[in-house]
C-alpha cells in the first residue's frame, strides 16, 4: 500500500485549515528557518520526509556517505554563517553523522541535523535500524531532542536553530520517528521560546572591561591572540581598529584564521605548535595577553604552566565555562567578542608600542617556500605559496587534517574573514573535500579551493560524484607525499624513524577523475605548478590536481606536544634537513 | 589549592533526560561525585538536586560552569560555606538476636534518636534521618551486630535563614 504523502505545500505563518503530514511540516518549519539547502542522503526512518521534500523551495544535496553530510553541512555555515544543515535515516544513516557533529561540537558550529528514528511503538525494541542516537550523540551535541508528537515539530524546530545558532554556537540534533512524520497535525507559528536555562550573555560587564583596560593601559609587551570568536561574532572590523588603537599585536589560532587579515602589518600570523616561530615567541615574553574568543587549546598552550610565563591573561569568551578552564585569568570578560571590542574602544586612548613592535620583526624568518629541495623534487609549501600568489589570497581554501593543513595555515595568507575551513578541534581527516563542497553551494560565486592530503582524501573519495553531479566550483589540491606525513613526522622525530603503517599508496587520481568525469591533471616539477593552477582556475566548476611532492618534508618549526617555546624545533636544527 | 567536599543545590527543569544529561556530564568531565539526590522543589515544573563532589575550588567553578551549559539546568548554588542545613535518611536491616535486640534498640533511639521501623525475630530496620555524619556514626556504631542491607536516600540540603535558592533572573524569551 502506497502512503498518500503528496499534499500542497502551504509555508506561511497563517493558521492553516487542513492538518497536514508530520512530514511536510518539517519541511515547513525548516524553510520557515530560511533553510534552503539540505545535505542528506534518504533511507526508510526518514522517507515521509523525503516523499514530501520536492514540493518545498530547498535544494538537497544527495552525498555519498552521511558524513559528508555533516562536514558539508559544516563547510557551508562556515562559508556563510548560516546554520548549515545535514538529514540522515535512522541506524547506520545516523550513526555515520556523528564524526561530522562532533566536529561541529569542538569548532562551534551552527548545524542541525535532521534524523529518521523508527515509530515510538517499536522504540526500545531493538527494531530495524533503531539506534539511541539522541543518547549517542548527548555529548558531542549543543542540545539534542526527539519530536515525540507532530504538534512539536514547528517549535522544536525553530528551537533547534535558535540553539544552534545563537551564544556559543554548535550542533543540534533532532530525531524524528516515523509516526510522528505520518501523523497529521498543524505547524504551530512561530513564538517566543521560553528558555529559562539558556542566557548566553553577548554584553560585557562594564567593570570587566574597565579593569581589562587598565590592565592593557600598564602593559609594555602585550599580545592579542585572536580566535574562532573574533569570526563566529563577526568582529574583524572591530579588532582592527583595536589593534590599531592600542598598537597590539595580533597572534591567531587555527581557526582564528581570516579573522584578522594577514597582510595587515600588526598580524603575526598563526601561534601555537605549528605557528609562527616569532609569534609563539612574542607569547613568551609578553607581558600581557588578551585572548579573544579562542579557548587557549593545547596546540596553542602547549604546556599550560610554561605558557607566557611572564603575562597576566585577559580571556574574552562568550562561554563562562572557556574562562579559567586551562588558565588562571587575570580579568575574566565575558561576552561577545565585537561587544567586548566596542566597549574596550571606548575605554581606551590611542597606544604606542614601537619597542615591542620592532623586537617581535627582529624575531621573524619566513617560512621556506623553495620551489625544490636538494634533489629537485617540488617541495609542498612552493605549491601553497603559488597558489596563495595565483589566486591572489581570495579563493575560500578548505584543508583536510596532517602536514598540507599546517602549510596552508602557515602560507595561505587569508584576509578574508570565512575564507578559512579548516578542521581544528576535532582534526578530522576525510573533512576537507566535503567541507569544500558545503562552502560552494553556500558560496556559488566562490572559487573554492580544497587543500587535501594524499590519506585524507582516501577517505571521501566518494564526494568527487558529488562534486560532479552539482557541478560545484571546487578545485581539489592533493598534495601527494605518498605517507601519513603528519604521523610519519612524529614517527621521525619521536618514534625512531620507525615508519609503521604511514606509508601509503594512492589510486590513479588523474584516471580517478576521469572515472568521476572531473577534469584532472598530475605536477612532479615545480615548473609544472604555475600552469596546473592556472589551468584549473581558467573554467568553473570541478578540477583535480595531484600534486606529487617531497615524500618526507616535515612541518616546522614545531612545539611538541605538551612542550614549551624552549622546546621548539626547527628547520634548522634538524639533522639531515636542507 | 585543597581539595574538600562542596555542596551545590541545582535547580532543574524537569524534563525526560536531564539526569542523563547531568550524569553524563560528570562522567565525560571526570568529576567525581559522592552523593546526589533529586526531588521535586516547591515551584511545579523544577527539580531540586543536591549533590555532593569533592574538588578543589578550580575544579567545582569548573563543574559549576559546565553544569550551567544544561539548558535544562536553571540555578546552581554552592552552599558550602554556608553551614547550611543538611539531611540524610538511611534504613538500615541489622542482624539482631535475643540477647542483642534490646541493646540494639536502646542505642538507635536514645543516642541518635532514631526509629526501629520493622522488626522480625532474627532482624530490625532502623531509619535514621539527620547530616550525613551522623548516619555514618549510627552505621558504625550498628556494625558490630552484622548489617544486611543500608539503604541512603543521599544528602538533601537548605540554606539557614531567609536566604533561598530559587530561579532569579527573569525568564529570557528568544
Ligand atoms: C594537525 C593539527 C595541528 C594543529 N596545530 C595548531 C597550531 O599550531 N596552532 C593552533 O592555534 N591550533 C592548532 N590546531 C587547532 C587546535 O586544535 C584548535 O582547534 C584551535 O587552536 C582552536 O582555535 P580557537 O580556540 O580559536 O577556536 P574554537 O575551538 O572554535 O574556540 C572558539 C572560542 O570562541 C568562543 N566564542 C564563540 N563565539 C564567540 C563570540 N561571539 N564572542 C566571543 N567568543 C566566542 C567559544 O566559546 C570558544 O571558546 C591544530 C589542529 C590540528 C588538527
Ligand atoms: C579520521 C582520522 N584518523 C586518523 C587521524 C590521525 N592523523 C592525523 S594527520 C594524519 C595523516 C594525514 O595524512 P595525509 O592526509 O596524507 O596528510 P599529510 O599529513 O601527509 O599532509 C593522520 C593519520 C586523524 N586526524 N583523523
Ligand atoms: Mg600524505
Amino acid at each position: 500500500m502506497a502512503i498518500e504523502t503528496r499534499e500542497r505545500p502551504r509555508v506561511s505563518d497563517e493558521p492553516q485549515r487542513e492538518p497536514q503530514l508530520g512530514a511536510h511540516l518539517v519541511l515547513q518549519a525548516l524553510v520557515r528557518e530560511g533553510v534552503e539547502v539540505i545535505f542528506g542522503y534518504p533511507g526508510g526512518a526518514i522517507l515521509p520526509v523525503y516523499d514530501a521534500l520536492p514540493y518545498y523551495p530547498i535544494h538537497h544535496v544527495l552525498v555519498r556517505h552521511e558524513q559528508s553530510a555533516a562536514f558539508a553541512a559544516d563547510g557551508y555555515a562556515r562559508a556563510t554563517g548560516k546554520v548549515g544543515v545535514c538529514m540522515a535515516t535512522s541506524g547506520p544513516g545516523a550513526t555515520n553523522l556523528v564524526t561530522g557533529i562532533a566536529n561541529a561540537m569542538m569548532d562551534s558550529i551552527p548545524i542541525v541535523a535532521i534524523t529518521g528514528q523508527v515509530s515510538q511503538s517499536v522504540i526500545g525494541m531493538d527494531a530495524f535500524q533503531e539506534t539511541d542516537i539522541t543518547g549517542i550523540t548527548l555529548p558531542i551535541t549543543k542540545y539534542n531532542m526527539v519530536i515525540r508528537s507532530v504538534d512539536e515539530i514547528g517549535p522544536a524546530i525553530q528551537k533547534a536553530f535558535y540553539l544552534a545558532r545563537t551564544g556559543r554556537p554548535g550542533p543540534v540534533l533532532i530525531d524524528i520517528p516515523k509516526d510522528v512524520q505520518l501523523a497529521k497535525g498543524y505547524l504551530a507559528p512561530r513564538q517566543e521560546l521560553h528558555l529559562p536555562g539558556y542566557r548566553p550573555t553577548i554584553v560585557p560587564h562594564r567593570r570587566q572591561i574597565r579593569r581589562a583596560a587598565e590592565l592593557i593601559r600598564q602593559a609594555k609587551r602585550p599580545l592579542i591572540l585572536a580566535g574562532h570568536g573574533i569570526i563566529i561574532s563577526g568582529a574583524t572590523e572591530e579588532l582592527v581598529r583595536f589593534a590599531e588603537r592600542t598598537q597590539i599585536p595580533v597572534g591567531l589560532t587555527l581557526l582564528g584564521i581570516s579573522g584578522f587579515p594577514a597582510s595587515h602589518p600588526l598580524c603575526l600570523g598563526m601561534v601555537g605548535m605549528h605557528g609562527h616561530a616569532h609569534a609563539n615567541r612574542a607569547i613568551h615574553e609578553a607581558d600581557l595577553i588578551i585572548g579573544i574568543g579562542m579557548r587557549f587549546d593545547d596546540r596553542v598552550t602547549g604546556r599550560p604552566s610554561e605558557f607566557a610565563p611572564n603575562a597576566k591573561i585577559i580571556h574574552i569568551d562568550i562561554d563562562p565555562a572557556e574562562i579559567g578552564k586551562v588558565l588562571k585569568t587575570e580579568v575574566p570578560v565575558v561576552g561577545d567578542a565585537r561587544e567586548a571590542l566596542r566597549l574596550l574602544l571606548e575605554e581606551l586612548e590611542p597606544l604606542e608600542h614601537d619597542d615591542w613592535i620592532s623586537q617581535i620583526r627582529s624575531w621573524y624568518r619566513p617560512i621556506r617556500t623553495e620551489p625544490s629541495g636538494p634533489d629537485g623534487v617540488l617541495q609542498p609549501q612552493y605549491v601553497i605559496a603559488r597558489l596563495h600568489a595565483l589566486t591572489e589570497g581570495k579563493a575560500i581554501v578548505t584543508t583536510d587534517v596532517g602536514q598540507h593543513q599546517m602549510w596552508t595555515a602557515q602560507l595561505y595568507r587569508c584576509d578574508i574573514p570565512k575564507q578559512w575551513i579548516s578542521s581544528g578541534g576535532l582534526g578530522a581527516m576525510g573533512f576537507g573535500v566535503p567541507s569544500a563542497m558545503g562552502a560552494a553551494i553556500g558560496r556559488p560565486e566562490a572559487e573554492v579551493w580544497a587543500v587535501v592530503g594524499d590519506g585524507g582524501v582516501q577517505m571521501t573519495l566518494n564526494e568527487f560524484a558529488t562534486i560532479v553531479d552539482e557541478q560545484l566550483n571546487v578545485k581539489v589540491a592533493i598534495i601527494n607525499n605518498g605517507y601519513l606525513g603528519m604521523v610519519r613526522q612524529w614517527q621521525q622525530l619521536f618514534h625512531n624513524r620507525n615508519y609503521s603503517e604511514t606509508p601509503i599508496s594512492s589510486p590513479d587520481y588523474v584516471l580517478l577523475g576521469q572515472a568521476y568525469r572531473m577534469p584532472a591533471c598530475r605536477v612532479t616539477r615545480p615548473g609544472e605548478v604555475d600552469e596546473a593552477i592556472q589551468w584549473a582556475r581558467s573554467f568553473r566548476g570541478p578540477a583535480l590536481i595531484e600534486f606529487v611532492v617531497n615524500q618526507e618534508e616535515n612541518v616546522y618549526p614545531m612545539i611538541p606536544s605538551g612542550g614549551s617555546f624552549r622546546d621548539m624545533i626547527d628547520d634548522t636544527q634538524v639533522e639531515g634537513e636542507w | 589549592m585543597t581539595v574538600r567536599s562542596h555542596t551545590l543545590v541545582v535547580l532543574v527543569e524537569d524534563k525526560p533526560g536531564v539526569m542523563n544529561r547531568i550524569v553524563s556530564l560528570f562522567r565525560q568531565r571526570g568529576f567525581n561525585i559522592d552523593s546526589i539526590a533529586v526531588g521535586h522543589s516547591e515551584t511545579p515544573g523544577l527539580s531540586r538536586i543536591t549533590l555532593v563532589a569533592q574538588g578543589d575550588d578550580r575544579k567545582i567553578e569548573q563543574l559549576v560552569k559546565q553544569l550551567y551549559k544544561i539548558l535544562e539546568v536553571i540555578k546552581i548554588s554552592d552552599v558550602t560555606d554556608e553551614n547550611p542545613i543538611q539531611r540524610e535518611l538511611a534504613l538500615i536491616k541489622v542482624t539482631a538476636t535475643e540477647r542483642n535486640r534490646s541493646d540494639i534498640i536502646r542505642l538507635v533511639t536514645d543516642v541518635y534518636q532514631a526509629r526501629i521501623v520493622d522488626a522480625t525475630p532474627d532482624s530490625l530496620v532502623i531509619e535514621v534521618t539527620g547530616p550525613p555524619e551522623k548516619v555514618d556514626s549510627l552505621i558504625t556504631m550498628v556494625r558490630s551486630y552484622g548489617i544486611k542491607e543500608i539503604a541512603r536516600s543521599g544528602v538533601i540540603a537548605m540554606a539557614r535563614g531567609a536566604r533561598v535558592v530559587a530561579p532569579t533572573a527573569q525568564p529570557v524569551v528568544a
